[in-house]
């Protein structure tokens, strides 16, 4: 590797979104790996959709604003850092990474995410964590509506209030809350919090910049009674 | 899916630019409703009732249309044609008789009021905004539309806003299922939808409540219990307007405000190019929250 290239790995590469179009943008961190870029500044997103989706390299990406719908959307081993709010499906289907979002998440923020970290330092609105498949999400505000509904595995967070009807339908998902629970959705109950729970929170609000206490939380979970055919509820289908 | 804008201005100062702040507006939004636009603009008070009507053939309806109005009336008409839309100025007390001769000669009545005009027609909404010069436009508060076609057909009628009492108008994202039993039981009390449209039912609604008594933020509180359905809805009144979501909220919507104004977005993008966007208060409104504002 020549002095050149070495000196280049510490460039930061601007996309300004004033300028270029989305395609351009995303085809640029996509091919990130085929440079010596691993650094990125998004200015101007204007509230655009599908910014900096379907990354899959250990890159670094700050997004200058806020965004529209999917944003991060498929993200593998990136860190995407949002200055601004976020619209629909952010970080929806994340692989691995971590995702940032300074300001609010709209509906169903982290969906049906595989792994990685999703923080959101605002508020995220309803049905976020939906159908989530092992992510684990931290808000440091509140949550709304539906929030974790059909969740499978990984951790909600919400040093904030919860909303109606978490986590209806869940699976095998911890969800831990700080403040108020508006209602809890079929089948999910308040369960008691060990060590371990303490453990894997405490380490969680720490790799989330949370200023709260594990202890401060209470943990929700599955009664475990939707997983099978119930013959004895034959007559409620 | 369908796109909403909508901009109250709480200083006089960007009255003149509200036309040109709404049309951007009304313009990002067209990847969520390409088939037809609308705006519904409250300007100054006129000297009297304003009737919008629309013609698709103007040049034959709208001429010497006011003369013949005012003939008709016994008082003189001013009129504003721009293009297939015309807004005619009444003397006072002679609405019904207006409407009788105006609606006589096959003219739509598009909306009625001391304030409001609406325009709306089916195409793009950057075709429509052209048409209609809406950037030239000036007023206190504007709210618009642009329909991607669920519920009925892509027709001049069909196109949002609806406007079914004086300076009372309502845009839509979402899709009712109760529409038809809603049309039956505010037909029998006096509140006849003119079309198929499902949010043209939702405005006779809240025109019928409003009618009874109710103020704004009970008249859409009722939208809640009455109507079944996806829906975001804008409302604008003479002095306000206000903003419900169904207890779902599937459909988006975020709002921003600042010193100056507080805008209703169904993307944030329709906000990129407002003053001061950079530090308003953005949020995204409750799900069965009525939000409204009133000067």
């Amino acid at each position: 590797m020549t002095a050149t290239a070495t000196a280049a790995t510490t460039d930061l590469q601007t996309l300004d979104m004033a300028e270029i179009e989305l395609r351009e943008v995303n085809a640029a961190l996509q091919g990130a790996p085929a440079t010596n870029y691993t650094q990125f500044e998004i200015r101007n997103p204007r509230g655009s959709h599908a910014v900096a989706v379907g990354l899959d390299a250990e890159i670094e990406v700050t997004v200058k604003g806020s965004t529209g719908y999917y944003c991060a959307g498929m993200n593998k081993l990136a860190t995407v850092h949002v200055e601004g709010s976020v619209g629909p499906g952010a970080a929806e289907n994340m692989m691995s990474g971590t995702v940032i979002v300074e300001g609010d998440a709209s509906q169903y923020a982290g969906a049906t995410g595989h792994g990685g970290l999703l923080v959101i330092k605002g508020n995220a609105s309803s049905r976020c964590g939906i159908s989530m498949k092992g992510i684990d999400i931290v808000v440091h505000g509140n949550i709304g509506h539906m929030s974790a509904f059909m969740a499978q595995k990984g951790n909600l967070v919400v040093l904030g209030d919860a909303g109606d009807a978490l986590g209806d339908s869940l699976y095998e998902a911890r969800l831990f809350v700080r403040g108020s629970v508006r209602s809890l959705g079929a089948d999910c109950i308040e369960k008691e919090m060990r060590p371990e729970h303490l453990e894997i929170l405490r380490d969680l609000l720490d790799k989330a910049g949370a200023d709260a206490k594990p202890e401060e939380f209470k943990r929700y979970g599955s009664a475990r009674k939707l997983y099978n055919f119930n013959i004895d509820h034959a007559d409620e289908y | 899916m369908c796109g909403i804008v909508g901009l109250f201005l709480k200083k006089d100062d960007l009255r003149p630019k509200l036309g040109d702040m709404l049309t951007d507006m009304l313009i990002t939004m067209t990847d969520r409703g390409p088939d037809s636009a609308g705006i519904a603009i409250y300007g100054d008070d006129s000297d009297g009732l304003k009737v919008t009507v629309q013609s698709d053939t103007p040049e034959s309806d709208f001429a010497g249309l006011d003369t013949a109005l005012g003939e008709a009336l016994g008082s003189p008409v001013t009129m504003k044609a721009v293009d297939t839309h015309a807004v005619l100025t009444l003397p006072e007390g002679t609405r019904d008789a207006a409407i009788a001769f105006l609606e006589a000669r096959g003219l739509r009545i598009m909306g009625l009021g001391e304030a409001m005009e609406i325009y709306k027609e089916i195409g793009l909404p950057k075709d429509v905004a052209d048409r209609f010069n809406l950037r030239a436009m000036g007023g206190s508060h504007g709210i618009g539309h642009t329909r991607m076609a669920t519920e009925s057909a892509v027709t001049t009628l069909g196109a949002h806003p609806f406007s079914t009492d004086e300076d009372q108008c309502l845009v839509h994202n979402g899709s009712l299922s109760n529409h038809n039993q809603m049309r039956r039981i505010l037909t029998e009390k006096g509140f006849a939808p003119r079309t198929e449209n499902d949010t043209e039912v939702a405005a006779c609604y809240i025109s019928s409540r409003i009618a009874e008594g109710a103020n704004l933020g009970e008249a859409l509180e009722g939208t809640l219990d009455d109507l079944d359905g996806f829906f975001t809805f804008v409302m604008g009144t003479k002095t306000g307007f206000g903003v419900v979501r169904d207890p779902i909220a599937c459909k988006p919507a975020v709002m921003a405000e600042t010193d100056d104004y507080v805008a209703f977005g169904s993307e944030y993008r329709a906000f990129a190019n407002l003053p001061g966007i950079e530090a308003a208060r953005v949020w995204e409104p409750e799900p069965a929250t009525v939000y409204f504002w009133e000067r």
